[in-house]
């Protein structure tokens, strides 16, 4: 069996400048942090990043942004970080907004094989200009298109050598959707497993998860 | 008699509580509305859900004692109550959009006589990003917008919102430290006062035509 097992400086080799990147976490809980720690001292640049946010300027992918690692950004919020409206405003950072549950489901039509969804959410607001509407029995929808990234890098509780993740508490969040939406997916484990776990415990499925990160040692 | 900032932003989350009911799942929005989790009636159990995936959120817990991987959307640490559970993003979203929510509590910035809401961008100033808020005010079966009756004595209740909305026609009801107004097919109604304002109060702070409700409660 493939030994997924490698080192953030072994990560990096797999993220290439003009990339687009994906960052699991809501804030600063339940996201990934070493490979964050390598790009920076890298040269790799010109990055898209898609994250729920750009949590905060000395914090996570939040970094990304302080160190203009980035040239364009999805995300649904950036309030928690002046840095990125800094640099949109200043026309060097491209920035997209969207909504949350849009994001969610974006991310997870490009990792399910689906052609975008249809959400009622943003139906009469900014968020509706250039995209197609549909009305389906009477009610209109926006459609939306997948995403799909060249590298998500996301985060688990506990990660068993096959790749099998497990969660605690709210660490979740867009990590399930972007374990299934990048050609090439690692994950950063909170404890890794030396043994397979439980099946009941599996939330993730290692059959999406490519390489892993042992956050101690 | 002029009350504190603080006191107002009290006197709103105080009403605001009194419209959930027992086992009710509510989402509040991030600010001002997590303050009404302060004032939920003792003998009944609301599930507050928190967008970034937990149902059963309990109240902020101090640093020291937390676990850092039990947050709120806000990113406080919070813990969870029995019978709560977490889940991801899809499934706080199918929540929320899905109709599961009974209520949202959000803040605003405007609403108008339609019931439309602009609470997520002021352009070339304030541009923190939607959020859930736009999935929110879409999906939750009853929207409340919570927020001070005027931003420096200009109207918040407008005629028509003139900042980018937050979505179209989804606005049921608004609590300020004034009144409660509820959005019905017919426009906007005023049904109820707060000890602390009046009618020709509320009318001077108001652009918005509203109707005045017969039976006018006091809170």
């Amino acid at each position: 069996m493939k030994n997924k097992v490698i080192t953030p400086q072994e990560a990096i080799k797999h993220i290439q400048s003009g990339n687009s990147l994906m960052v699991g976490g809501f804030l600063k809980c339940g996201t990934p942090q070493l490979v964050i720690q390598e790009i920076l001292k890298s040269e790799i640049k010109d990055l898209t990043l898609i994250a729920n946010d750009t949590c905060f300027v000395d914090s996570g992918r939040g970094l990304l942004v302080a160190n203009k690692k980035l040239k364009k950004v999805i995300a649904s919020h950036i309030g928690t970080n002046a840095e990125t409206g800094r640099q949109m405003n200043e026309g060097t950072l491209e920035v997209e907004l969207v909504p949350q549950g849009t994001l969610a489901e974006r991310i997870h039509a490009g990792g399910a094989g689906l052609g975008g969804v249809l959400t009622p959410t943003g139906i009469g607001t900014l968020v509706e200009e250039g995209k197609k509407k549909v009305t389906i029995d009477g009610k209109d929808y926006l459609l939306e298109k997948p995403i799909f990234a060249d590298v998500a890098l996301i985060y688990g509780s506990k990660v068993d050598p096959l790749g099998n993740i497990s969660f605690h508490g709210t660490t979740r969040n867009f990590n399930t959707m972007m374990a299934m939406a990048a050609k090439t997916v690692i994950v950063e484990a909170e404890t890794y497993l030396e043994e397979p776990m439980n099946p009941d415990d599996v939330v993730i499925s290692g059959i999406f998860i490519d390489y892993i990160i042992k956050k101690e040692g | 008699m002029e009350l504190s900032k603080e006191e107002v932003r009290h006197l709103i989350a105080k009403r605001v509580a009194q419209e959930f009911k027992d086992g009710d799942v509510v989402t509040l929005g991030i600010g001002m509305p997590t303050l009404a989790s302060n004032y939920i009636p003792k003998d009944i159990h609301v599930f507050l859900q928190s967008e970034n995936g937990i149902l059963g959120a309990s109240g902020i817990l101090p640093l020291e004692t937390a676990d850092k991987s039990i947050t709120d959307a806000g990113g406080n640490y919070v813990s969870i109550c029995e019978g709560g559970c977490f889940f991801d993003s899809l499934t706080s979203f199918s929540m929320i959009r899905g109709g599961h929510i009974n209520t949202t509590v959000l803040g605003g910035l405007q609403v108008d006589e339609e019931g439309n809401l602009a609470n997520w961008l002021v352009p070339r100033k304030i541009v923190p990003g939607m959020g859930g808020a736009m999935d929110l005010v879409v999906g939750a079966q009853k929207v409340i917008v919570m927020m001070e009756h005027t931003a420096k004595g200009a109207p918040k209740i407008l005629k028509k919102c003139t900042l980018p909305l937050t979505a179209q026609h989804e606005v049921d009801m608004i609590i300020t430290e004034k009144c409660v107004m509820e959005v019905r097919k017919d426009g906007l109604w005023l049904t109820e006062i707060s000890q602390y304002s009046s009618i020709e109060d509320i009318k001077a702070h108001t652009e918005a035509d509203f109707k005045i409700a017969d039976q006018l409660k006091t809170f």
